[in-house]
Parts: C-alpha cells; structure tokens; sequence
C-alpha cells in the first residue's frame, strides 16, 4: 500500500508541477518513454546480473559461504551479546550477515527472519534492543560485490563498472558503523525494553 | 586507482573456478543455474520498474526533480553532496527498484563515469531499502511497538549518502 500511495505522489506532483509550469508535453511523452526505458535497463543489466549470481551460486556450493558464516561468529556475538550462548539464533544470523556480503539477498532474509523469530521470543510485539540491531545490520547494505549496481553501470556503457567499489565499501562502513552507533545510543535513551 | 579494481573482475572468476573445481564442483552447471536465479530477479524488478520508470521520467520531465535540486542546492552543496542525487535519496529508502531507475537515469544523463553518475552508483550499492527491510522483518515475527530502529536505520542511510559523496570526491580526485 505504502508504494501505491508513492506513485500516486509521483504521478500527482509531475501533473500539478507540469501544469503549473507548462511542461505538460514533456510530461505526457516522457511517461511512454519511462515504460520503455523500464524494459530497456532490465535487458541491459541482464548479461552482468546473470553472470555475478552464477559466480555468487559458484561460491556458495564451493562452500565460501560457510566459512565466512564461520568466521562472523565472534563478530556478531559481541554485537547480540544477549543471544551469545543461543546457538540457533547465532547460526542464523551469522548465515544472514554471510549472505548479505556474498549479494545473496534470496538466502540472508530468510535466515534473518529465523534469527528474528528466535529473538522475538523473549519479548513478543516489542522490538528488543537486539532486533532493532539486527534491522540496523540487515538495512545498511554491507555487499562486497554491488552486482546490480555494477551491472546498471554497465548498462549506462561504463566500462569498468566495478571501479566505484573501494568508494562503496568505504561508504557502507561508514553506513553500518553510523546505524550501530546510533542503535546503542537509543537504546539508552529510550531506556526500558 | 582504476589499476587493481580492472584486475578484479577476471582474478575473481578465476579464483571462482578454481575454488569451485577443488571442492568437486560443477562449475559450469551451477554457473549456468545461478545465471537462471539472475533471471529470475530481473524478471521480479522488471514489472514495478516499468511502473516506477515511468512516473520518475514523468516527474523529471515536469521539471520538479530540478526545481527541488536547485530549492536544496545551497543545503547540498554545503553537505558535499551532488544537488541531482537528491531525488534518488529520497526514493532509496522506500523503493529499490524506484532507486536503481532514478540512479540508471542519473548515469545515462551525466554519463556513469561523471561525479554525478559515480555518486548516484556508490549510494545505490551502500544502501538498502529501508522501509521494505523493516517491514519484513518485523512483519515476520509480528513486532508492533518498533522503538528506535526506525530512526536508528535512517541515522545509517543518511550516514552512507554522505560517506558515498565525500568518498567519490576524494578516491576519483573530482574538483
């Protein structure tokens, strides 16, 4: 619902704002051109996104997603200091945060869920400090490989389009380390749990 | 600096390859099934692309995604951040595949290699959907009292949108 009420703005500020300065014309043609451009950038982006989730399939079956959940381990324990001694929600978040990185959006919610569910337990119809940090971890995108990025770019005719990925990771350490800033400085201050 | 980001792209599918072949597996199968997945997200964005492409040309073309850029351009600029990318920041927590049509738009009309086109891209790959995020996380395990993590997740976005301007500015050496 919340997107239809998204489009419904867009489509209203373009008829008011192009009413009001008489591009009308522009607005009429350029919706045609939208749809077209809409088919245009998915057929463009095909050949890179198809070839990076196959990579990504490779990696996962070659068992490199096992050893980063391995390693994220110690990581997220001191992160979800509550859940530490509860193995199954531990499993399950270091998969969704393993996932995450390797771009494997289909298999990281479904464990992020799971490991939602195990904390949700404790404290039923109330975001626990946990569960706020596991949502500021699985918001601020912490990708190593921005694949569909990379294949957008690709599809704009950049020839290298995976030259902005130092300035990602960069900025995606900025992002993770601001959102669990600011998690544990609410957590104070909004006290009870 | 475009130096070992070129060598990565062919280093990763080989080193992909070789770790697939030492660990038995079927490399060119699982790359041909893997390749299947990727149709099938393209198959998912393609339909609400359509529709999100088609009200951002409209709005752009009514000229509203300028006039708010030029409204905040002394804000923007102050920030670091590109004036153009403001329509993107907005749309980037609610709809992904509204972010990536106005970032593919900002990358065709700027060229993907300009301050504009780079940023646009950098702030696409460190950021996520918010909303849609939370949403499914909280509608899963049924949490109605959401406390802070609504603002605590934007404190990151907004974090990340500011990092991927200055970070561009300062890695590709732009005026």
């Amino acid at each position: 619902m919340a997107m239809s009420w998204l489009w419904l703005g867009m489509v209203a500020v373009s008829v008011l704002f192009g009413a009001a300065h008489g591009t009308l014309d522009e607005v009429s043609a350029a919706a045609a051109e939208g749809a077209q451009q809409g088919v245009e950038l998915c057929l463009a982006m095909a050949g890179v996104l198809c070839l990076w989730t196959g990579v990504m399939a490779v990696l996962r079956e070659a068992g490199v997603l096992d050893a980063l959940r391995r390693a994220l381990r110690p990581v997220l324990g001191r992160l979800f200091s509550a859940f530490r001694s509860d193995r199954e929600v531990m499993e399950s978040l270091s998969a969704n945060v393993a996932a995450n990185l390797l771009g494997l959006g289909n298999a990281a919610t479904p464990m992020g869920i799971r490991a939602a569910q195990g904390m949700a337990r404790r404290t039923p119809g109330v975001a626990s400090d946990a569960l706020c940090m596991l949502v500021v971890c699985n918001t601020a995108s912490i990708q190593l490989l921005p694949t569909t990025v990379a294949a957008a770019r690709a599809a704009a005719g950049c020839r290298t389009p995976f030259d902005i990925l130092p300035a990602v990771w960069l900025a995606s350490a900025c992002s993770v380390t601001a959102g669990i800033a600011a998690a544990r400085l609410l957590a104070r201050l909004w006290g009870e749990r | 600096m475009s130096g070992w980001t070129a060598l990565l792209v062919p280093v990763l599918l080989l080193l992909t390859a070789l770790a697939g072949m030492a660990r038995g597996v079927d490399v060119y199968r699982t790359l041909g099934t893997g390749a299947e997945e990727g149709l099938r997200v393209l198959l998912g964005i393609l339909p609400p692309l359509i529709a999100l492409m088609t009200a951002i040309s409209m709005l752009r073309a009514s000229g509203f995604l300028d006039w708010l850029g030029t409204a905040l351009a002394p804000a923007l600029t102050w920030l670091g951040l590109p004036p153009e990318t403001v329509g993107l920041m907005l749309v980037r927590p609610m709809s992904g595949s509204g972010a990536l049509g106005l970032g593919a738009e900002l990358m065709e009309q700027y060229g993907p290699d300009s301050l504009v086109g780079r940023t646009a891209a950098v702030m696409l790959g460190s950021s996520e959907t918010t909303f849609y995020t939370i949403g499914v996380y909280f509608g899963a395990v049924g949490i109605r009292k959401t406390r802070y993590a609504v603002p605590a997740a934007l404190c990151g976005d907004l974090a990340g949108f500011l990092a991927a301007a200055w970070a561009v500015r300062w890695l590709f050496g732009y005026g």
